[in-house]
């Protein structure tokens, strides 16, 4: 799992990085607010296959203990692991319910 | 479950270069793309991308969601960049260092091709990357010379749509004889490392080209992504193979029995437009296309 980031403030010219460089990562964009439905993975049904990890594109999946594992702050919600899970064990949920 | 004690095998390598958080759509074939290719390429590269969608997807300053060194050049300089960054590393012996140029189907096929030519020429030592999304995704969806025969886009409306074929770029670079060539789609992701990794090895100009579904420019559910780019390998509308040298062709999958291409055509609204009769002239056209590449196959 990523760690959140923090964002980065330059309150003055001198705080400004020498040349126009990138001095952070974007870990503090919590793209998990786009999100309007929510993938849940039924941990009973899972097999461990990690195709749902393979094809994640944020990554916004993560594998803790040799299981998949969402990472709600930056999970999109577009849903390529509900389609393409071979157990459907992967359902989406609406998000706030 | 979880008391069964047994060691994950995983296809693709584990490590994760790429850093959440990106700008990219929902379900974007890019930014699975990336993430792939660092997956494969690791920490010790720089990579320099032209104005495309990943100039997006990165993020504004001070931030950078690759993980890597990254570059941002103007839109026709990507191969040439790659070169320049080359000769510097050479200069300061840094020579296991890769340099990636990381360009769209705009910054390849238009743009920046006369740069891509002249890089292929000189036989640069650049593994120059097309992630072919088959549009100007970024600004609005505008026609490239990447996008196929009857797509929708906004410069070619429904009434208008794209009457020409795709630009084969594959074979343009082929004439250039360079080391290495090869399609890559996003969803064969043991396919699309190892081609990777093959192009680490090789020394010289190599080019990738990438399939990269956009949902949002194709007018389709986001959670399609990797079906459509299955289904354009299934129908044999996108062939995976490689070129070694210009001549030597490879066919990496093997499609025996193709499906029709109507079934990869109607999961997208940018085609929905079309009539029968001008989808059996895209089925005429991939099965004489495929005719052609099967030729150069055999022959070895």
């Amino acid at each position: 799992m990523f760690k959140p980031g923090k964002k980065i403030n330059f309150n003055s010219a001198k705080d400004l990085p020498p040349t126009p460089a990138s001095v952070g990562d974007m870990t503090h964009n919590f793209t998990g607010s786009w999100r309007n439905l929510r993938p849940i993975i039924d941990y009973e049904k899972c097999i461990d296959c990690m195709i749902c990890w393979k094809f994640c594109p944020e990554p916004a999946i993560f594998i803790e203990k040799e299981r998949p594992k969402i990472d709600y702050y930056f999970c999109k919600g577009c849903g390529i692991c509900v389609t393409e899970c071979p157990v459907k064990c992967i359902a989406f949920e609406e998000e706030g319910k | 479950m979880s008391e069964k004690k047994r060691r994950l095998k995983l296809s693709i390598p584990e490590q994760e270069v790429m850093r959440p958080g990106n700008l990219a759509c929902q379900g974007c074939g890019a930014s699975l793309a990336m993430r792939y290719a660092l997956k494969a390429l690791g920490n010790n590269v720089i990579l320099d991308l032209p104005a495309c969608c990943w100039s997006v997807i990165d993020g504004p300053f001070p931030y950078s969601s690759v993980g890597v060194p990254l570059l941002h050049m103007a839109f026709e300089t990507a191969a040439s960049t790659a070169s320049g960054i080359r000769a510097a590393l050479k200069v300061l012996g840094k020579e296991d260092t890769k340099v990636v140029a990381w360009a769209g189907d705009g910054g390849t096929f238009d743009i920046g091709f006369q740069a891509l030519s002249g890089a292929a020429e000189r036989n640069e030592d650049i593994i120059y990357v097309c992630y072919d999304n088959e549009a100007y995704m970024n600004t609005g969806i505008q026609r490239s010379a990447a996008t196929p025969y009857g797509a929708w886009t906004t410069t070619t409306p429904v009434k208008h749509f794209k009457k020409l074929p795709k630009k084969n770029i594959v074979e343009i670079l082929a004439a250039h004889r360079i080391p290495y060539i090869a399609n890559l789609n996003v969803a064969y992701p043991e396919d699309f490392i190892k081609k990777f990794q093959k192009a680490m090895s090789i020394k010289g100009m190599k080019f990738l080209h990438i399939f990269s579904p956009c949902p949002p420019g194709w007018k389709m559910k986001p959670d399609d992504t990797i079906k459509v780019a299955r289904l354009a390998v299934q129908t044999r509308t996108f062939p995976l193979y490689e070129v070694e040298d210009g001549l030597k062709y490879t066919l990496n999958v093997k499609v025996n029995k193709p499906k029709p291409v109507i079934e990869y055509l109607r999961l997208q609204g940018r085609f929905k437009h079309l009539t029968e009769e001008q989808v059996s002239t895209i089925q005429k056209n991939v099965d004489e296309e495929w005719a052609l590449l099967m030729k150069k196959i055999d022959k070895e």
